[in-house]
């Protein structure tokens, strides 16, 4: 019977077509949302996660997120470095002046000071140049989105100038870094020159970046600090979800995609469930038929779900097609760079278009299990 | 020996005040090799009691048995076995699935039963040529006219050789020369030593087909008649 079952499904190809575009729709729409959702979200723990010398951050007490910086005393930097398990300890800086071009282009940035000595905490994904070139006076590596913002309609090239609290300095290097959830430009630049482009300030160091020695555990370590020295030690994993959690708090932006992606789960339960619901009522004369003839509950059962099945796995499978599609175009845009496709929002909205349609053709299901095969002797 | 033989068959629907009593002990029997009508006006009980008879309703009271077997002692299960194995139908709307073609239409009791499709579809095509119809196989039903369509259905209640034909106002959504053509088909299709044949009817045209007519009025059966076999 499953041959009967497929062709009452595509028999009627507009409902057919009408029923997959439901779950497509739907399937699309689901997984779009939740995947940018995401996205952002990770956005707010980028720069953190970029920087991969390091395991614990320090930093001031009730700092909530990475853009939120109170500085730290000198001081503080060799009490971290005196607990033990402590393999090293670099300061990092973190401003925001403002950059500008000699075509008078200008922005906000969000620079990076890293320690003179080491260059720890430097951009690794280098388009153009190297960071090592950072060591050189007045030189600076700026993230790729960043360029194209100050240098509109130019290509990426070393060299460029930009005045920096009346500063000059030299593009060295282009960075791919990941993008921070502002979209700021990203400067990188030896701690000391990074001090002069915010303007002197009586404190300036923002971070402590850690490593712990080998054998002690990040947690372990970040423990150990803020017991010892009264500052606030995260690991990099929990920083980076602080920082998420701060703008999940804090922003409307939950709230936002959180309408969106109920409405989408209602467009799908409406949209897909009831489409698959009536298919299957606008068939159940002939669901009566077959029953009169002979075919067995379990049968019908059997075809219900095998159109159920089909029309969820061509369904879902156009959907995370065209979802797949729009990442991959979307990551050609410089302002949606590193926007991935989750497989968890792939997974999960497809168990969810299977949960929809499983208690769509179960409704509909039930009607064919109680229709008295008697119906079909009535005109 | 009758193939069906229904005693004191009673059924009501509804409850409370609204409680009707449509079937009121009920005696029926319906022979082998012959083709037995059930008449009677709208409303008095012929389309209750063929479903009762083909086991898709149970009645509140009474016995039915198709062939000796009684349809009470099978469990629902079986009775579906049953009716899929020893019973065709024709229904008054034809009820053809309109996604398949004139013989998979008429294949759809066996490939319930399970036979291979190619097979089915043969030995449904076979059966349409035999009537008349072998031509229109391929065809989708909304193709073909209403005594295509007719014939479509009789081949699926005949393609698998069951005992018991019941056949639901057969010729009511037909013209009148569709319906004479429809009933002779029947007739010399369907009526063997083997099997009995029940028309629900109300289209006194074709009672000539009948050898015995079942006249039913307000839930029971008054009178029987032979007209005669003047097929």
């Amino acid at each position: 019977m499953t041959y009967v079952a497929f062709q009452m499904l595509i028999g009627d190809r507009a409902k057919y077509i009408g029923l997959l575009f439901a779950v497509a729709f739907s399937t699309f729409l689901l997984q779009n949302q939740t995947s940018i959702f995401s996205n952002l979200m990770k956005r707010a723990g980028n720069q953190i996660r970029d920087v991969t010398d390091a395991d614990v951050w320090v930093m001031a007490p009730k700092t909530e997120y990475f853009d939120q910086t109170k500085a730290l005393q000198e001081s503080d930097l060799q009490k971290v470095r005196g607990v033990s398990g402590v393999d090293y300890a670099v300061r990092i800086f973190k401003g925001l002046p403002i950059a500008k071009t000699r075509k008078g282009q200008f922005a906000a940035c969000s620079v990076l000071g890293l320690d003179d000595a080491t260059l720890l905490g430097a951009p690794r994904n280098m388009i153009l140049g190297n960071w090592q070139d950072l060591w050189k006076p007045n030189c600076i590596v700026l993230d790729k989105a960043g360029y194209l913002l100050l240098f509109p309609g130019e290509e990426l090239k070393l060299g460029q100038e930009l005045e920096l609290n009346d500063q000059r300095v030299k593009v060295v290097g282009i960075s791919d870094a990941l993008p921070a959830f502002t979209t700021f430009p990203l400067i990188h630049a030896r701690y000391t020159e990074a001090l002069t482009f915010q303007g002197r300030q009586r404190q300036q160091l923002s971070f402590v970046l850690v490593r712990p020695t080998v054998g002690t555990s990040p947690d372990e370590l970040a423990t150990r600090i803020a017991e010892q020295t009264g500052l606030m030690a995260l690991t990099t994993s929990q920083f980076q979800r602080a920082s998420v959690v701060y703008y999940l708090k804090n922003t409307g932006i939950p709230v936002n995609f959180g309408i969106t992606v109920v409405v989408s789960i209602i467009v799908g339960l409406v949209v897909t469930g009831q489409t698959f619901y009536l298919f299957i009522l606008e068939n159940l004369k002939q669901f009566g038929a077959l029953k009169a003839i002979g075919v067995t509950n379990g049968s019908m059962l059997g075809m219900v779900l095998f159109q159920s099945s089909l029309v969820w796995f061509v369904g879902v499978s156009i959907g995370t097609a065209l979802s797949a599609t729009f990442f991959n175009i979307s990551s050609l845009v410089i302002q949606l760079r590193h926007f991935i496709f989750f497989w968890e929002s792939a997974v999960g909205v497809a168990a969810f278009m299977l949960l929809i349609i499983a208690l769509a053709s179960s409704a509909g299901l039930m009607r064919v299990i109680r229709l008295q095969p008697a119906e079909v002797f009535r005109s | 020996m009758n193939a069906v033989h229904c005693q004191q068959i009673e059924k009501s629907f509804g409850q409370g005040e609204t409680r009707t009593k449509v079937l009121r002990g009920v005696d029926f029997a319906a022979a082998q090799g012959e083709m037995t009508f059930l008449v009677g006006p709208s409303g008095c009980g012929k389309t209750t009691l063929i479903s009762i008879i083909a086991g898709l309703l149970a009645s509140d009271a009474g016995s039915v048995s198709l062939f000796g077997e009684s349809l009470c002692s099978l469990s629902a299960r079986d009775q579906i076995l049953f009716r899929r194995r020893h019973l065709g139908f024709v229904f008054q709307q034809y009820h053809l699935l309109p996604s398949l073609t004139a013989a998979e239409n008429a294949a759809v009791p066996l490939l319930a039963a399970g036979m291979n499709r190619k097979l089915a579809v043969k030995k449904a095509t076979e059966l349409l040529g035999a009537l008349g119809i072998g031509n229109r196989a391929d065809a989708a039903p909304r193709l073909l006219s209403g005594g295509q369509q007719q014939r479509v259905a009789l081949a699926r209640a005949l393609v698998h050789e069951p005992r018991l034909i019941i056949c639901d106002e057969p010729t009511a959504a037909l013209d009148h020369k569709s319906g004479e053509s429809v009933m002779e088909l029947l007739s010399s299709a369907a009526v063997h030593p083997d099997r009995a044949v029940v028309v629900v009817t109300h289209d006194n045209r074709v009672f000539r087909f009948a050898h015995r007519i079942a006249h039913m009025d307000d839930g029971v059966i008054t009178h029987i008649e032979s007209p005669g076999n003047q097929i």
